[in-house]
């Protein structure tokens, strides 16, 4: 009966409703647009932040000792003099000790992984490793103060120092009273746990070389050897070498791992069995106990420095890995 | 001649294999070392007295870790409370809205940087930030501490898998008019569920083995304290002031607690793995 005044209004009603929800609609999806490019802003600005609240706080230690912070290992808190050459020697050395070792067997099994690596044992070791890369640093410091430290003490130790005695270089560089504990045992442990890392990386680049590229190598008449060193490491070189930056900028940072058995010394000796320290691991020790500010300060320009060294090694791996992303995506096979 | 050259290639690639074969050998042999030290050293530490009783004084006879597990049960839980959905949603700006934006890729890279950072410089950054402005060391310092180190990691897990749902899905929702939210929520997200929670738990295994950024934020404690505003203990730090220390009964509790955490760490992983391969399989 009364149909046709209410046919007349709903209509309008309707659209309002309509026009309401879509607004409505549309008002969550801008929000939910801001809030998703607000998170991504966070990250931005906590990687800012990082860079200016540590420089803000190394800022007194650089302003008060200048280059000299630099360039000086008097490590000081009596008389307030600090110089971080010690901490970076330590860093670098036990880094790159760490790499030597790490990196020729870290390719390695890479290389075992996916060329002769029978094919029922290739997922469990493949992810035997993954799992292990994992396991947090701590473990390894523990493992290497209560287990490795002693053991090298007793055995390896002293038989270094002794068969390399009359060697010209090397009798300085393996020297000293066998303590267990040093450069040498640190870079070990850092090796054993970027060592997982390295194969990771390695394998995932290795698996990218094109089976085609490989195929006719074999085809040729190539064996698995020719095949590796001459048609996969030469594709795969820029995602190895960014694999190894990676590792490298963990190596650097590494804190606690190293805390353990670098022994810390703040000096600089020739024997890689002397103790020693690590930028890292002196902040780890020492910053609760830093009582006054250039202390503390000299401290965190120590981690600042540390920062900035690991964000160029980092940069660095990616953009080699980015490289090889494109040319892998870019390349048809 | 032939024949020699022939003879001399094939002894290269068998010693080339050996080589690798040893190399194996050698890096599985260490990590092989370390996990059965831990097992043997610690297993016989672990009973009920470990989660029951706190930290014991010096000489360290007969205690536990209770304080420092429930300290890294709150801290964990507050720092995925925090990341996670930070992680997510910038994970998803960067899959579905940034995508390749210059400032996506500026974000995308610095991420990548942060997943990498030296734990130690986050702990110095939050403790300039939070400790020195507060004035004291606190438990929600270092929460802050693992949040940040959880963000990253769930971010670019997080854009992965969303680059990884097909574009047909997307092109479907937005063919029924929906808008951009309501695809990524309703559609987006679902489809690419398993793989983010695998995210949150490999940051869950990350965080619960960290120690350098809980040193200077959330120090230690060596009482019961579930007070955020206050020192908290946790596991990591304890067994590192354990196991420095010269009491035999210390460094039985910190076998213990380094055995605890790898498995816990082990554990999360193998789940996170589990979870993530059934989406794989679906």
């Amino acid at each position: 009966m009364n149909d046709s005044p209410s046919r007349a209004a709903p209509p309008r009603l309707e659209t309002a409703v309509k026009a309401a929800g879509a607004r409505r609609l549309e008002r969550s999806n801008t929000l939910f647009r801001q809030l998703t490019f607000g998170s991504a802003l966070l990250v931005l600005a906590i990687f800012v932040g990082m860079f200016c609240v540590l420089l803000y706080g190394a800022w007194p230690a650089l302003h008060t000792f200048g280059v000299s912070f630099f360039t000086k290992s008097v490590w000081n808190p009596v008389t307030e003099k600090f110089g971080i050459l010690a901490l970076v020697y330590g860093t670098l050395v036990t880094s790159a000790l760490a790499m030597l070792m790490a990196l020729p067997v870290g390719v390695g099994i890479a290389v075992f992984l996916t060329e002769f690596c029978p094919r029922p044992l290739r997922r469990p070791i493949g992810i035997s490793i993954e799992l292990l890369a994992g396991i947090p640093s701590i473990i390894y410091g523990v493992w290497g103060l209560f287990v490795f430290a002693p053991f090298f003490q007793r055995t390896a130790q002293p038989f270094l120092v002794d068969v390399f005695a009359d060697a010209p270089v090397l009798s300085s560089l393996f020297a000293g009273p066998p303590y267990g504990i040093g450069l040498f045992t640190a870079s070990l442990i850092l090796a054993i746990m970027i060592l997982p890392l390295i194969t990771a990386v390695t394998r995932d680049v290795f698996d990218t070389a094109p089976s085609v590229l490989k195929e006719a190598a074999y085809g040729l008449g190539c064996m698995t050897r020719e095949t590796v060193w001459k048609v996969v490491i030469p594709y795969a070189r820029a995602g190895v070498f960014g694999g190894a930056m990676l590792a490298l900028g963990r190596a650097l940072g590494e804190t606690m791992a190293v805390t353990f058995v670098i022994g810390n010394a703040h000096r600089i000796k020739a024997s890689l069995f002397a103790p020693a320290t690590t930028i890292s691991a002196a902040i780890a020790n020492e910053f609760t106990e830093a009582v006054g500010d250039l202390y503390k300060s000299s401290l965190l320009a120590a981690g600042f420095f540390l920062l900035f060294i690991t964000f160029v090694v980092l940069a660095l791996a990616q953009l080699m890995l980015v490289q090889l992303e494109k040319r892998a995506g870019g390349m048809r096979v | 001649m032939n024949r020699a050259r022939y003879e001399r290639r094939k002894l290269n690639n068998t010693i080339f294999l050996l080589t690798s074969l040893l190399a194996t050998a050698f890096g599985l042999s260490w990590l092989l070392a370390i996990l059965g030290n831990l097992l043997i050293s610690g297993i016989t530490h672990i009973n009920l007295d470990l989660f029951t009783k706190m930290t014991p004084p010096p000489p360290g006879e007969g205690g536990g870790l209770a304080n420092a597990i429930v300290g890294s049960l709150i801290m964990s839980a507050i720092a995925v409370a925090i990341g996670t959905p930070v992680g997510i949603l910038a994970g998803t700006w960067l899959a579905e809205y940034g995508r390749y934006s210059r400032f996506a890729q500026v974000v995308r890279s610095l991420n990548d940087i942060l997943l990498s950072a030296p734990s130690i410089v986050i702990g110095l950054f939050v403790y300039e930030l939070i400790v020195a402005t507060t004035h004291h060391f606190s438990g929600f310092a270092g929460a802050c501490a693992l949040a940040f180190i959880v963000i990253p990691i769930v971010l670019r897990q997080t854009e992965t898998m969303l680059l990884l749902v097909p574009n047909s899905l997307r092109e479907a929702t937005s063919a029924l008019g929906a808008p951009t939210a309501f695809i990524v929520q309703r559609v987006i997200w679902r489809s690419a569920r398993a793989g983010i929670i695998t995210g949150v738990l490999l940051a869950i295994a990350r965080i619960s083995g960290e120690t350098a950024p809980l040193l200077f934020t959330a120090l230690n404690n060596a009482f019961w304290s579930t007070d955020l505003n206050a020192p908290m203990a946790s596991v990591p730090v304890v067994i590192f002031q354990m196991a420095v220390s010269p009491y035999k009964g210390w460094h039985e509790l910190a076998w213990a607690g380094a055995l605890l955490i790898t498995a816990t760490v082990l554990l999360l992983s193998v789940i996170a793995r589990i979870i993530g391969s059934e989406d794989k399989h679906r």
